[in-house]
């Protein structure tokens, strides 16, 4: 049976992983390759990791990142943050990457979406969503610039129009619970979950194991992602995959 | 040595990184006479069946894989590269296959045997059980699970050429094979130890093959 998907995001910055420096057992635990290893080791499903550098150096020194983490690991990752171009794609993809994922450029160009998965297939186009609850519209509105930017479409439509144009994969995150802590966005998780065909990744607001649990079984969610409650060793990957195997989920 | 069969699709990064890590010997090339000097052959492959033959056959690569496979060498396909082994598939549009393993593509249903709905694509990990647990693939390697990308599977009569499936909502051939013909569904790059201990495998298949020729 298919087994639910625990990934943890990496932040990036000019080759660096940001947070992610309480690891006492790594010798450079802000080396993107060496935490990647490392989150392999602990039966991570997946990585997604988020460039957010600012200068252009920073991007170029991604692709040597994504190079060096693909010659390491043997599971999957996705490469978001700043990828705008077919252009942009096709050299992630090119340096080992198995996914991108979209964020800003998608909504700003949609057809985008539609090239990428294309030129590339849908297996290889997550679209990342940032939802915010608006009670003007009785929905959630989608924003980006990172959560800065609010836009005009409502979670429903672009999850739908999203996968109408080739998306392999949603990336959602609940702005709501981001950084709470409290758990996931499970009413926002369900919404998408059941509104379109291809897997979600819920993400935001992962602070326990139970948190997992409740995605899991209670939103239809198909992978979760977090990033401080690995970090910081709250927790482990390993820890949070035998807690919820213990309450009938389906984990690697 | 390993050729890895070069079509113009699929991503054969992973692939090539997984077989240095292993020391596996291997070459990429487009060119059938370079791929003829291998001992074994791996077609990979992602995307549509269609375009893969259309551009195998364009390459002149069809007839030098038929006859490599005539000649009983070994042959691992990968993701769409496995699918391409079987009869067809009626992606877009009923396309012939090799026809080495008996069995068609078709898409998945989307539901399963309670009606209840599938996502589609099969993404994720999934559980192996293995059904030739003696298979040399399948040497020293766990009953785990493996990584899945695909919205078509093969439906097959045959379930000689099972060596290991798979389930999402009905059978999924994950293994298989028949002689030298070999093929996963899943990504044994992307497939952490389960996965890589398969291509270590296909790589001391095809590693005993040389030496029988020496």
């Amino acid at each position: 049976m298919l087994t639910k998907r625990i990934i943890p995001c990496l932040d990036v910055k000019e080759g660096r992983v940001v947070k992610g420096t309480q690891f006492v057992e790594l010798r450079d635990a802000g080396d993107p390759v060496e935490l990647a290893a490392f989150y392999d080791e602990q039966w991570a499903d997946e990585l997604v990791f988020l460039d957010i550098s600012a200068s252009h150096e920073g991007r170029k020194t991604m692709i040597d990142v994504v190079e060096q983490v693909a010659a390491t690991i043997a599971i999957p990752f996705t490469v978001g943050g700043g990828i705008s171009s077919v252009d942009d794609m096709r050299n992630m993809l090119r340096a080992g990457a198995d996914k991108v994922s979209l964020n800003t450029a998608a909504v700003k160009n949609p057809d985008l979406i539609t090239q990428g998965s294309t030129y590339f297939g849908s297996q290889c186009i997550v679209v990342a969503v940032d939802a915010k609850y608006d009670e003007s519209i009785g929905s959630w509105r989608i924003y980006t610039h990172g959560g800065r930017t609010p836009t005009d479409w409502e979670v429903v439509d672009w999850a739908r129009e999203v996968t109408a144009r080739g998306a392999g994969e949603i990336l959602l995150t609940s702005m709501d619970q981001d950084g709470a802590k409290t758990g996931f966005d499970e009413a926002l998780t369900r919404t998408v979950s059941e509104a379109v065909d291809v897997p979600v990744i819920a993400s935001g607001g992962a602070g326990a194991k139970e948190h997992f649990v409740d995605v899991f079984k209670k939103s239809g969610a198909d992978a979760a992602l977090a990033a401080s409650i690995f970090h910081y060793k709250e927790t482990s990957i390993e820890e949070v995959k035998a807690f919820i195997r213990e309450r009938g989920v389906l984990v690697r | 040595m390993i050729g890895i069969i070069d079509y113009g699709m699929g991503n054969l990064y992973s692939v090539k990184k997984a077989l240095e890590r292993l020391d596996i010997p291997y070459f990429v090339s487009e060119d059938t006479e370079e791929l003829a000097k291998a001992d074994g052959l791996i077609l990979p492959g992602v995307g549509a069946f269609r375009d893969a033959i259309n551009l195998i056959r364009e390459n002149g690569q069809f007839e030098f894989i038929e006859h490599w496979a005539a000649d009983g060498k070994p042959l691992l396909g990968i993701c769409l590269g496995m699918q391409l082994l079987f009869e067809g598939s009626d992606e877009h549009g009923e396309t012939a296959g090799f026809g080495f393993l008996p069995g068609h593509a078709r898409r998945f249903s989307g539901k399963d045997s309670q009606g209840r709905r599938l996502k589609v694509p099969h993404m994720g990990w999934n559980s192996l059980e293995f059904h030739q647990p003696d298979h040399p693939l399948l040497k020293n390697v766990e009953e785990g699970h493996a990584y899945f990308v695909h919205s078509y599977v093969i439906e097959t009569a045959d379930p000689d050429v099972l060596i290991a499936t798979s389930d999402y909502g009905e059978t999924v051939p994950a293994v298989v094979g028949r002689g030298e013909i070999m093929g996963t569904q899943f990504h044994p790059e992307k497939s952490s130890t389960v996965g890589i201990g398969m291509l270590e495998n296909f790589g001391a298949i095809v590693r005993e093959r040389s030496g029988a020729h020496e």
